[in-house]
């Protein structure tokens, strides 16, 4: 995947994620602070199954187009964040691997940890994705799911 | 006649990912597709948010041969 000239680098794609190379995309003369936030499939759920896999669907477009909305509204609020990359896979996600990375880019380490933050939360509230579990015994759709919100309900 | 696209637990509920479907406004389409698809689609319907063309939509909004309505069950990215 070939990493934009803009400060903004969104992706929802079938492609394993590679947290430090978005970092290193993310990193700028001007940035002292580079978060990296990394969403793992993890190997057990809340009711005890035993995972072997997730699978998550979603439509790229309106997935993507929904993410260009909240690396919007962090802008809006953390005016001095200099780059942000929000990649999401679809498709199957191997337990430990990422299936959501969050990068913030910034002067300063408040503003990136903060943005980072509200990236993760609104991707989970607001983007169009849906987990399937790959239990030893049995395959579910995710317990944990919420209705959509806009980004502009945050 | 409107593009339907199913997503996560609509699309398993259903069967299919992409349809074409019959009605003037959201609501219409959507009746016709629990029509088309049964119980346990209505089920996921009932949960569901609607969107036309990438934005929400009510069901009294009319649609169109060139409208994709999107029947988005509670998500769980992440």
């Amino acid at each position: 995947m070939r990493p934009p000239e803009t400060l903004e680098w969104v992706a929802v794609s079938p492609l394993p994620l590679d947290p430090g190379a978005l970092a290193a995309w993310a990193t700028r003369p001007e940035c002292g602070a580079v978060v990296t936030f990394c969403g793992n499939a993890r190997a057990t759920t809340a009711a005890g199954h035993e995972i072997i896999e997730l699978d998550y669907d979603a439509d790229v477009a309106l997935a993507e187009a929904r993410i260009g909305e909240v690396t919007a509204a962090a802008r809006d609020r953390w005016p001095e964040v200099v780059a942000i990359a929000i990649h999401h896979r679809v498709g199957p996600v191997a337990v430990e691997e990422p299936a959501v990375v969050v990068v913030v880019a910034s002067p300063h380490r408040h503003e990136a940890f903060e943005a980072a933050r509200f990236c993760i939360d609104a991707v989970k509230s607001t983007v169009p994705l849906w987990k399937r579990e790959v239990w030893r015994d049995g395959a579910a759709w995710s317990a944990q799911a919420t209705p959509i919100r806009d980004v502009g309900e945050l | 006649m409107s593009h339907l696209l199913l997503l996560g637990p609509a699309r398993d509920a259903a069967g299919v990912r992409h349809d074409e479907v019959e009605g003037d406004t959201v609501g219409a389409v959507v009746a016709a597709a629990i029509a088309r698809y049964g119980p346990a689609f209505a089920d996921v319907v009932a949960v569901s948010a609607l969107w036309v063309n990438g934005a929400r939509a009510d069901a009294s909004q009319a649609v169109g041969a060139d409208d994709e309505v999107a029947v988005l069950p509670p998500i769980s990215g992440g």
